[in-house]
């Protein structure tokens, strides 16, 4: 196997779904809330008054960006305390109706975690597309029981988009709360309604890291799972980092305004990346909906390739990307959405594209790719 | 019974080891697959897939059976 350390050309990062590269709008953003963003908002002196008005400015900009009310909307720590938040509290709001939480078996490990914390979780698997089974899903909103339903709303690993509308209709039938988890799809395509509570995540959209955003529609039932004084009212636990929610904010609204743009040059780039794969790659599996999909986000599973050795080989060509095999996690198990899924998980790669993703990145992947996999299925004997 | 021992190789080894096998396997014959890797369940089935073999389930733990079709 010949791997050399010179780059053909300049490094891509390919990981925009782990955390897109900031915004230009969200460094400027953050730099000019530095001067008033570090006291504290709820003090009534001069300084805390500057920062409640940040405070209060960034709610109100994330919350018409998503079509929310400024009080419906929490900054949180992290989209995954957002997740945690979301869930669990709407557990614990529901405590009467139930202790069941219905949520697909390809959500954010963050969903189940907290699931797991709980007690009772009902799974509702996929089609091999990684598309929720509506059927299967109705059945297990409308048993007795249900507290709270989860659904992602685009697979972060597959791309694959979610019937929120459906899912929502059938929750709502049976009066049950529906969180979704919009992680990737905010700030690249719309989120269909009929939600209660929605959870996202700065760094995803090209805010700054540690932002989560946490909406809790008016009249759905919450109770908070933290310590606190108002347990009825999200709150975050401790201190925000207040110029980072504010880059958080206005990085949204300027991502919003180039969503349509730049969803479909991606999208042009992924059925590029796709195709080209397929055609290029022997033994590859595309996974994901080739259509019904998020416009950034590609992931195929090479056979008889070892992920870790894969990922090592594109970081050498200056290629950063994700992968879902079991070598890779921490855990050794393969990802548990390439397995609901049922699809090939060793040799997994993801590539998630952003805003400073040129056509000559892509094109360079595609260049590089076979000769890699080439060179790796070589090394393995086959 | 074709056996393939594949235990304590993790994953894709114990798929290379069952490629590496089938061509020795006469069409229509079962081999079966040792492997203790947790992803052998998930890639087992999806290599039958992808080259059209039959995935005839998984007998015992860590144990799974391929009849050899093409």
């Amino acid at each position: 196997m010949e791997y050399t350390a010179e780059q053909a050309g300049r490094p891509a990062y390919l990981d925009a779904a782990s955390a897109a590269p900031m915004h230009p709008v969200a460094r400027q953003a953050l730099l000019a809330s530095l001067e008033d963003g570090w006291a504290d908002p709820d003090r009534l002196y001069a300084a805390g008054r500057r920062a409640q008005q940040l405070r209060d400015a960034a709610t109100a900009t994330a919350a018409e960006c998503l079509g929310v009310r400024p009080d419906e909307l929490t900054f949180l720590p992290s989209g995954t305390a957002a997740v945690h938040a979301a869930v669990l509290g709407g557990l614990a709001g529901r405590a009467r109706a139930g202790q069941t939480l219905v949520h697909s078996a390809i959500e954010h490990s963050s969903v189940l975690h907290a699931a797991a914390r709980h007690g009772t979780a009902a799974e509702v698997g996929v089609a091999r597309s990684g598309r929720l089974d509506l059927d299967a899903w109705h059945a297990a909103v409308t048993r007795p029981g249900v507290a709270l339903a989860s659904l992602i709303s685009a697979s972060h690993e597959v791309g694959t988009l979610q019937p929120v509308a459906a899912a929502a209709e059938s929750c709502a039938q049976a009066g049950v709360p529906l969180h979704v988890d919009a992680a990737q799809s905010i700030g690249r395509v719309p989120v269909p309604p009929g939600w209660s509570l929605l959870t996202a995540s700065a760094r995803k959209w090209g805010g700054p890291s540690g932002v989560g955003v946490l909406v809790v529609r008016k009249g759905t039932r919450w109770l908070s799972p933290y310590p606190g004084d108002d347990l009825h009212r999200p709150h975050p636990p401790g201190a925000l980092d207040l110029p980072a929610v504010v880059a958080a904010a206005a990085s949204l609204r300027a991502v919003l305004a180039e969503a349509q743009t730049e969803g479909v040059r991606l999208g042009a780039l992924v059925d590029r990346i796709r195709g080209c794969v397929a055609a290029t790659v022997p033994d590859v599996e595309i996974v994901g909906d080739p259509v019904e999909r998020l416009p950034h986000l590609v992931t195929f599973s090479c056979l008889y390739v070892d992920g870790e050795a894969l990922l090592h080989a594109l970081d050498r060509h200056g290629f950063a990307v994700s992968s879902g095999s079991s070598c890779t996690a921490s855990t050794l198990r393969p990802s548990h959405v390439l397995e609901a899924m049922g699809v090939l998980s060793h040799g997994n790669v993801r590539v998630s594209l952003h805003r400073g993703t040129t056509e000559a990145d892509v094109d360079r992947f595609l260049a590089v790719l076979p000769g890699v996999v080439a060179g790796i299925r070589e090394e393995a004997g086959m | 019974m074709i056996e393939v021992d594949s235990r304590g190789r993790r994953c894709p080894l114990p798929i290379i080891d069952l490629a590496r096998r089938m061509p020795s396997v006469p069409v229509g014959a079962v081999v079966r697959v040792l492997a203790d890797d947790p992803a052998a369940a998930n890639d087992i089935p999806a290599w039958c897939r992808m080259k059209g073999q039959e995935y005839l389930g998984s007998p015992a733990p860590d144990a799974y059976d391929v009849r050899r079709v093409t």
